[in-house]
């Protein structure tokens, strides 16, 4: 719930004016506490008083604010510190440095929304033809000059609401545990992915290799085409093995259809890269009727967005995985915006990746075979996260078969 | 203790260039401009009773031509004891009357204090004394926060009083301070707890809604004599009863700009 301290001054008892202004709160649907009062000593003294205004949300409470700021409220909060950034991609000192919660800055005596709110990043404030609008910029991204806020005076972070009692979300809590009703979590998502779509929001998914690995890759693959994800975050070894598979029928050369493992089938990853890499991009060898299946094949056809983002270990790596991790980071952060829910199946660090970017607003569920995947994405500060403790084939194969128009094909 | 009795001098500005030119009150439109001699003579009609009759000092302020308003002496600011606080109207049109007034009051000694930025006070069209308690209206004109500003500068308690009818769109319209604890007032010009707050604090003499349209509230009151606008028969009467002396004033041509008697006389304490 937001909230802020305004002072009240004056001969607010006779003049009922602190009376006026309780009555206001509560009928513009806030709520109140008087922090502090002082009575006036003698009459020609002035009271003073400090109340606590909160509202169930921004909008509210600034228009709460302003009817009380017409009978005298005085707004306590500070104009936030801005101070040029000394060179590109470095920050003055003192900072502010962001969660991922809804934030507003006081700048010019008004509160401006953060827009592309992440963690662990600045707040810039922009002045267009005299405006100011307030964005989160990751370090890098500053320039020399840019206005950074430092400190943390006239910066508002508002928590995430608690969700209400029918919310799908609400009955998961928020804490890891295998024990829950895996099909009714499932349904829950499903249920939050069809709001997403209503909303206009988009609908992210975060992958492993261990979904190719399981022989969940076409319940991915059906999802995608029907067109159910907006956007994909793995790195090389989902998109190498889902293309192995496509090319070879096999996931680190162990058979998907029979589980047995190929005279020679660990090359086949290796294979698959390098056919790729001649063909200059996954596009090129979709295009070229080169690569005719799998989940990065229905990315290309669908049209979905994805980002590989490569790591050290990687073989290749495909053509298409952004060896730069800033560069892969960047990327992501384009993508994450607008959106609704996020999805993060069989893997720990693109989870805590993309974690870092998204907003605390965005419903996001983890779903992994081993707790701790979660508990780190949580310890990372993606404290919006929800856990579901299971194989990702069981997740990926409920899911598909709860969304509507998922038609898999073996 | 300086109360509404002690007044024994004034300010006035002698209707030269009075006019309607824009329209900032529901009183004023621009097709229905005042006549010209005619508000010259019911200005001197009342300048007469202040100065010949009930024996005041009438200081004049001449009107210069890009200031239609100026008349209205009363918004220049709110005068105590050798300390003018000066206004700082809310509508730009009656802004360039304030460097005019601001010399005035320097050339004639007092000491001219100005509001903190971006707080609107309009003088005592908004601020009047019932005895030693200032009473000021807000919201349609003046802002509260003048109304800190009037205590921390002139240590005084202060009643502040919502308005809520853009016809009464200052207190000195609807509310009319006539002893210590008496006053008159037309209680619709106020929001309910402005009229706990009045009914609280004072003796009260309702003025009906005929008669607050005439501007019955927009008196001078000088002890016991008071120069009201002509038409108000029921507060001539109750004031009468009370055994104050009423001088009624035709005030037509200035109720065109949203303004009569009261408005025209600035009280120099």
């Amino acid at each position: 719930m937001p909230s802020e301290i305004v002072r009240l001054d004056g001969h607010i008892i006779d003049s009922l004016t602190l009376s006026k202004v309780l009555d206001i709160i509560l009928k513009e649907g806030g709520e109140y506490r008087v922090l502090r009062f002082q009575m006036g000593a003698t009459r020609s003294d002035p009271s003073h008083a400090e109340i606590e205004i909160s509202a169930p949300d921004n909008e509210t409470l600034e228009r709460i604010l302003h009817a009380t700021g017409q009978h005298g409220t005085e707004r306590t909060a500070g104009e936030a510190r801005l101070v040029p950034a000394p060179k590109d991609g470095v920050l003055p000192e003192g900072f502010y440095a962001t969660t991922n919660l809804e934030t507003h800055v006081r700048v010019g005596n008004e509160w401006l929304p953060v827009q592309f709110i992440e963690m662990d990043c600045a707040i810039v404030i922009e002045y267009k033809e005299g405006k100011p609008t307030a964005r989160c910029a990751p370090m890098h991204h500053v320039r020399e000059g840019e206005l950074v806020v430092v400190g943390d005076t006239g910066v508002r972070v508002t928590p995430v609401e608690r969700r209400e009692p029918d919310d799908v979300f609400s009955f998961m809590g928020s804490d890891v545990s295998t024990e829950r009703p895996k099909e009714r979590v499932v349904a829950a998502i499903v249920h939050a992915m069809k709001e997403a779509r209503q909303e206009g929001k988009k609908i992210l998914f975060v992958g492993g290799p261990a979904i190719i690995h399981t022989g969940a890759g076409h319940y991915l693959e059906a999802i995608i085409r029907a067109g159910w994800i907006d956007v994909l975050f793995a790195g090389n070894a989902l998109a190498a093995h889902d293309i192995e598979g496509a090319l070879f029928g096999t996931s680190l050369g162990v058979e998907i259809a029979t589980g047995t493992a190929m005279p020679h089938g660990h090359e086949n990853h290796l294979r698959a890269i390098n056919a790729i890499r001649a063909y200059g991009s996954i596009r090129r060898a979709v295009e070229a009727g080169f690569l005719r299946s799998g989940i990065m094949h229905a990315c290309i056809t669908t049209n979905t967005a994805y980002v590989l983002a490569g790591s050290i270990r990687d073989d290749g790596p495909l053509p298409d995985v952004i060896t730069d991790v800033v560069e892969a980071q960047d990327k992501m952060r384009q993508h994450v915006h607008g959106v609704g829910v996020a999805l993060m199946v069989a893997t720990t660090l693109h989870s805590v990746a993309t974690g870092n970017l998204l907003p605390a607003s965005v419903r996001t569920l983890c779903v992994d075979s081993d707790p701790d995947t979660v508990i780190k994405l949580m310890d990372r500060g993606t404290h919006q996260a929800f856990g579901l403790v299971t194989d990702c084939e069981f997740f990926l194969k409920e899911l598909a078969a709860q969304l509507p128009n998922v038609k898999v094909v073996k | 203790m300086t109360t509404p009795t002690t007044i024994r001098q004034v300010l006035m500005c002698p209707p030269t260039a009075y006019d309607v030119c824009y329209e900032i009150n529901p009183w004023m439109h621009v097709e229905n401009r005042p006549d010209r001699s005619l508000a010259a003579k019911q200005w001197d009609a009342l300048y007469q009773v202040l100065a010949t009759r009930i024996g005041l000092t009438v200081h004049l302020i001449p009107q210069p031509p890009e200031c239609p308003d100026m008349v209205f002496t009363a918004n220049a600011g709110l005068v105590y004891e050798g300390k003018a606080l000066l206004s700082q109207f809310r509508h730009p049109q009656r802004q360039p009357e304030v460097p005019y007034f601001r010399t005035w009051f320097e050339q004639h000694g007092y000491q001219v204090i100005t509001p903190p930025p971006n707080c609107h006070f309009e003088g005592e069209g908004d601020a009047l004394f019932v005895g030693d308690v200032l009473v000021a209206g807000y919201l349609k004109r003046s802002d509260i926060c003048s109304h800190r500003w009037l205590t921390d500068t002139l240590g005084l308690p202060v009643l502040s009083l919502e308005l809520v009818d853009d016809r009464w769109y200052h207190l000195d319209t609807c509310f009319l301070p006539l002893e210590a604890h008496l006053v008159a007032y037309y209680p619709e010009a106020f929001d309910d707890y402005a009229r706990i707050v009045i009914e609280n604090n004072f003796e009260t003499i309702p003025v009906r809604e005929e008669e607050a349209l005439r501007f019955a509230c927009n008196a001078v009151v000088i002890g016991h004599q008071v120069v009201l606008p002509n038409g108000c028969p029921q507060l001539t009467d109750a004031l009468q009863q009370r055994g104050f002396v009423c001088y009624a004033v035709e005030m037509s041509e200035f109720l065109k700009a949203g303004g009569a008697a009261k408005c025209l006389t600035l009280l120099l304490r």
